[in-house]
This record gives structure tokens, C-alpha cells and sequence, in this order.
């Protein structure tokens, strides 16, 4: 701090061309050596591979050889559009997990904060209870879970069903999808509360008091002052739910392993890429599961680096 | 003079005291929906917590009892021996052990280089920087499992070339370069919006004073970065922590597994004894739960340093 005042007149008299000094021997070297390793890291494990996948989304490979491969065209794609009915269903869940996030659970997220940003009563204690899912592992979520919903578990037990006719919440068809939805809004609630508590925090407080006694009602004094001023968490807000509605994966997992007693596309990848059932089908899966979140990404991207754009 | 001096001000004094108990009335009737409101979410914050108390609550019971008297049975044992044979009979601390060799140091290299790179893109006006931090970014969205295949065999190719099959794939060291891979592009894009924050005069003093980018980075800049690197650091531990996909696919040993990814096989092998995997659940969630809240402020702002740019 001392070094900048004194300076700072010697600074400014300098011209701007003068200011900047070319670097010299030491310093490119280090200046490489910054840059050259993450992005090394960075394109061979991230970008290169990505750019493999979708290559190889378009061949026959066993994956031992890379002499081996062979091209497609477009085989692994057709095979999965027309032969693979599965798909159609995995897609399905995928869509009805992004309407629930969509209309219920960011919703949700989005009120809680609206609410205990205003310092009700007890709002330290609320912001804890409803983001301590979101930091517990899914594994321990799957344990957690399986507690209440097992035939032997408390809500059979509730129930007053024995273990023979109890409720089968993970296997039978007509509860799974709406349980798994359940618990995957009881982690992405508290995320989204958290998101957008962060947001409210810097909107100006005296707005929405202003806002209440020029009488607007509490839903007026939202739509019309609060969130057009969140913009930006709005944008990942949005962001996040598509992307967690269409990867959704972990859980799943967690609970039916990799036979998937629910289809969903993140499985079907899994199934696809990793163990037995590797092939380059995999590897058209995954480039799907991209496609389908490249316009979340891009708004994303578009939203914060739109200054640096320019 | 003093007679109309003293009726203006009653008059204004009137108006005044009337404004003052309408925003009064609006004030009070804000209170009492406030408190409906508290206690609305209040019932909910319970029932949010609600799994989590259940399934401690039953981790301090044995099994015996419950397969004898059902889940409501009013419980004879309450004792932290379900935890003390969770703890041998489950190997829990080789897990541990395998977590903090990955997580540690993942993070310390995440923070090292996305602070490097987020330095020299913020400091130094390169014709490249834009791209490289889009790069960066944009990678960090991309699928985990569009990326996977090409890792695998390029692991195993490169496990090959060492002469070690296993000195990425089935090893730690594999595992940790994905994630530090992955993870980068979040830091370098946290860590460089903060660095924007910073004076440019802090950086052109220290080039004033002739010191190479070397002492610029490590002695000038980085002791800036403390409160990200905190947040960041706090925040890439839980996630690291709690992934599971990498460890599943990258390794095949089980006994180098890290404990979220060793539960998920724990549940099938102690299904017969749930209330011990709940114990063992329970210490999985340790972690976690003690950073969340010790350090809670740290992890909210990490997550938030990202969502609202600066």
C-alpha cells in the first residue's frame, strides 16, 4: 500500500506506451509456465477427449485397438433414435424430471428465499435446515432415503403394512419416478434457496420497502422490483435446472445400481461407456446428452462474459 | 405571528402523525403475515430435517429390535455401538484414508493453478485471454461422461507407455488429475472475476518496482486472494468429498475407493444389518456436516462467488 501512494504521481506522469515494459527472458518463461500447465491439464483431459467422443460417436470401435477403428456414419445414432425404445422412455423421465424442477421445486427455492431474506423469525435456523441436503453426499442420501421408503421402513411402518404387502416406493412403477422426484427436490431446493438468497442479499432493501408502503402486494412487489433486478441469478437459476434435470445420474444410481430400475438418460450412458456394455453407442449417448444441454451452456456463457465481449 | 406560526406546525404535525400510523397499520399487518409465514416454513424446515433425525435416531438402535418390534417400537437401546462396529466392520478408516488422498491434494492443485491462470488472464492484456477464460469456463459445463471414454484409454495407454498399468487408471493420481482437470475452469472463472476487483495500480507498482511476474504473482497477488481461495477451497473440497462418478469408473480396486464411492457397495454387502449402514452413513456425512457448519460462511460465498459475478 505505501509503495502504490508514493508512486502514484510518478505513475501517471508517465506516458501509458512507457508504462508497459516488454518482458524479459525470465519472465515469458514464467508467464508460459503459468499458462502452459492448466491449460495443458485443462484441453488434454477435458477438450481433447470431448472432441474424441463425438468422433467416435460416428464408428464401430471395441475400444483395444485403435487400428480397429472403423467408420459408421451415422449407424449409432440411427440404432439409437430407431432400434433402442428405451431411449425414447429415458428421454421421457428426463423431460417430466425437467417439468417438475421447472414448475415446482426451483419455484419453491426461489419463494423460501424470497421470504427468509425479509429476517422472519428463525431465518438462520430455516437457511441451515433446508440446505443441509445439499451438502451430503448422494450416497449418503440413497441410505438416508431408503430408511423411510424400505418395505420395512418407517412409512410402511406408518402405513401399518407388514413386510409381505408392503409398498414397493423404488420398484413399483407407479410410485418410483415421483419418489426419486422427491428426493431430488430435496437436495435442488436448498440449492436454489441458497442461489438466490445470495442474489437478494445485494438487491437494495429500501426498494422492496418502498415497494410495500406505496401498497403493491407482496406477488406485485416480486415481479415488478425484485426480479427484474436479478437478472444474473435468474440466468443460472435457470441454467442449473436444466442442466440437473437432464444429467440427473447420481441418485439413480445410487439407489438401482447400473440395471436402472429407472431409465434415464444419464444411466444409459453409464451403461453404454463404462464396464461391459462399452461401445461406441456409449459415446453417441453422451454426445446426445451434450447436445441436448448446449443451449443452457451457451446461456450461461453469453450472460457472464457479455462485458468481455464486447 | 407565533398564533399561526403554532397552527401551521399543527398542521403539518397532524399530517405527519397520520402518514406515520398508516405506514404503522402497514407495518403491523406486515408482521402478523410474517409470523404465519415463519411458522408455515418452520413446519417445513422440521419436516426437511426430518430424514436426516430418522435415520440418526435409528443408527442408535440395533436391528434386532426393529426386525422384533417393528419401526415404531418404542426402542429399549439407544447406544453408539452401531457406530463403534461400523467403524471396524466396514473399514471406515482405510476409506478416510483414501478420501484425503484424493481430496487433498485435488484441491490444493485446483486453487494453485486457477489462480495462476485467472492471474495472468486478469493482469496481463494477452490478445488470447478472453478465449482462454471462455475456454476454461465452457469446459467446466461439459458432461463428465462425454469425456470418459477417451480418459479411460488414454489413462491406460499412458499406464502402458510407464510400464504400470495402474499408474493412472486404479490410482489416485488419476482420479485427482480429472478432477483438477474439471474443476480449474470453475476457479480460474471465480478467481478471475474477483482479481478484476483488485486496483490495476496494486500490479503497477509492483512492475514499477521492477519485480519479476514470478514475485508479482506469489508476493503481491496471491496474499490478496486469501477470502476466495478460502471460499473456493472450502467448496471443492465438499464437492470432491461427495463425487462418486470419477471414483466409480476410474478405479476398479475397491479397497482404493473413497468412502461415498465404497458406501454405495457397503449398502448391498450390509443390507441385512441397516441400522449399521445408517451409522456408517452417518459417519460418511461427518465431513461434511462439521465444514458446513464451521465454515459456513466460507461455503456460501464460494458457491455465490461464482452465481454473481464480482
Amino acid at each position: 500500500m505505501k509503495s502504490s501512494t508514493t508512486l502514484d504521481p510518478v505513475l501517471q506522469k508517465l506516458p501509458k506506451a512507457k508504462r508497459r515494459r516488454s518482458f524479459s527472458k525470465r519472465d515469458r518463461l514464467t508467464l508460459g509456465i503459468f499458462i502452459g500447465i492448466p491449460t495443458f491439464l485443462h484441453v488434454a483431459l477435458v477438450w481433447f477427449p470431448a472432441a474424441a467422443t463425438i468422433y467416435l460417436s460416428f464408428t464401430y470401435w471395441t475400444g483395444i485397438h485403435i487400428g480397429d477403428i472403423q467408420w459408421a456414419g451415422l449407424a449409432n445414432y440411427e440404432n439409437i433414435f430407431f432400434n433402442t425404445p428405451i431411449f425414447w422412455d429415458a428421454l421421457r423421465v428426463n423431460v417430466v424430471w425437467l417439468i417438475w424442477f421447472g414448475a415446482i421445486a426451483t419455484p419453491l427455492g426461489i419463494l423460501l428465499a424470497y421470504q427468509i431474506d425479509r429476517e422472519i423469525r428463525g431465518s438462520k435456523f430455516y437457511q441451515a435446515a433446508y440446505y443441509l441436503p445439499v451438502v451430503l453426499s448422494l450416497a449418503v442420501i440413497g441410505v438416508i432415503w431408503n430408511f423411510l421408503l424400505r418395505p420395512d421402513g418407517l412409512v410402511n411402518g406408518l402405513l401399518g403394512l407388514e413386510i409381505s404387502e408392503a409398498v414397493s416406493f423404488f420398484g413399483d412403477d407407479r410410485y418410483n419416478i415421483w419418489v426419486i422426484l422427491t428426493m431430488a427436490s430435496w437436495r435442488h431446493i436448498g440449492y436454489i434457496m441458497l442461489l438466490y438468497l445470495a442474489g437478494l442479499k445485494a438487491v437494495d432493501a429500501s426498494l422492496r420497502e418502498a415497494a410495500s408502503i406505496d401498497g403493491a402486494t407482496e406477488w406485485q412487489s416480486f415481479r415488478k422490483v425484485v426480479f427484474p433486478t436479478m437478472k444474473p441469478v435468474n440466468v443460472i437459476v435457470i441454467v442449473i435446472t436444466i442442466i440437473e434435470s437432464l444429467r440427473a445420474f447420481d441418485l439413480i444410481y445410487i439407489i438401482y445400481g447400473s440395471s436402472g430400475g429407472l431409465p434415464i438418460l444419464g444411466v444409459l450412458v453409464f451403461q453404454n461407456i463404462a464396464g461391459e456394455g462399452a461401445s461406441m453407442k456409449g459415446a453417441a449417448y453422451a454426445v446426445i446428452l451434450f447436445l441436448l444441454s448446449i443451449v443452457p451452456i451457451i446461456a450461461y456463457l453469453r450472460a457472464q462474459f457479455k462485458e468481455d465481449m464486447k | 405571528m407565533s398564533v399561526t406560526e403554532g397552527k401551521f406546525e399543527n398542521k403539518a404535525e397532524r399530517k405527519l402523525s397520520k402518514e406515520q400510523e398508516r405506514l404503522k397499520k402497514v407495518k403491523d399487518a406486515q408482521k402478523v403475515k410474517d409470523r404465519i409465514i415463519s411458522v408455515f416454513i418452520g413446519f417445513f424446515a422440521i419436516a426437511w430435517l426430518f430424514p436426516i433425525v430418522w435415520t440418526f435416531y435409528s443408527s442408535l438402535r440395533p436391528y434386532k429390535e426393529i426386525r422384533a418390534g417393528g419401526v415404531l417400537s418404542f426402542p429399549k437401546v439407544l447406544n453408539f455401538d452401531n457406530y463403534t462396529s461400523a467403524i471396524s466392520r466396514m473399514e471406515l478408516p482405510t476409506y478416510f484414508f483414501n478420501t484425503a488422498l484424493i481430496t487433498l491434494p485435488a484441491v490444493f492443485l485446483i486453487l494453485l493453478l486457477g489462480s495462476l491462470m485467472a492471474f495472468v488472464v486478469t493482469r496481463y492484456s494477452f490478445r488470447a485471454n478472453v478465449a482462454l477464460l471462455l475456454l476454461f469456463t465452457a469446459g467446466n459445463l461439459l458432461p463428465p461422461q462425454l469425456v470418459f471414454i477417451p480418459v479411460f484409454k488414454m489413462y491406460l495407454a499412458l499406464g502402458d507407455l510407464v510400464g504400470d498399468r495402474r499408474f493412472l487408471y486404479d490410482s489416485p493420481l488419476g482420479v485427482i488429475l480429472i478432477h483438477v482437470a474439471f474443476q480449474m475452469g470453475f476457479a480460474t472463472f471465480v478467481l478471475s472475476s474477483y482479481m478484476k476487483t483488485i486496483p490495476k495500480e496494486i500490479s503497477e507498482s509492483a512492475l514499477v518496482d521492477g519485480a519479476s511476474v514470478f514475485t508479482h504473482f506469489f508476493r503481491v497477488m496471491l496474499p490478496l486472494l486469501r477470502p476466495p481461495l478460502a471460499s473456493l477451497g472450502v467448496l471443492m473440497t465438499t464437492w470432491i468429498y461427495n463425487d462418486f462418478f470419477w471414483a466409480l469408473v476410474l478405479m476398479s480396486t475397491d479397497s482404493k475407493r473413497p468412502i461415498t464411492s465404497a458406501l454405495g457397495r457397503l449398502t448391498g454387502e450390509f443390507v441385512t444389518d441397516y441400522n449399521l449402514l445408517a451409522a456408517g452413513a452417518m459417519i460418511a456425512a461427518l465431513p461434511t456436516m462439521v465444514v458446513f457448519f464451521v465454515l459456513r460462511k466460507q461455503f456460501v460465498s464460494g458457491l455465490t462467488l461464482g452465481a454473481t459475478k464480482g
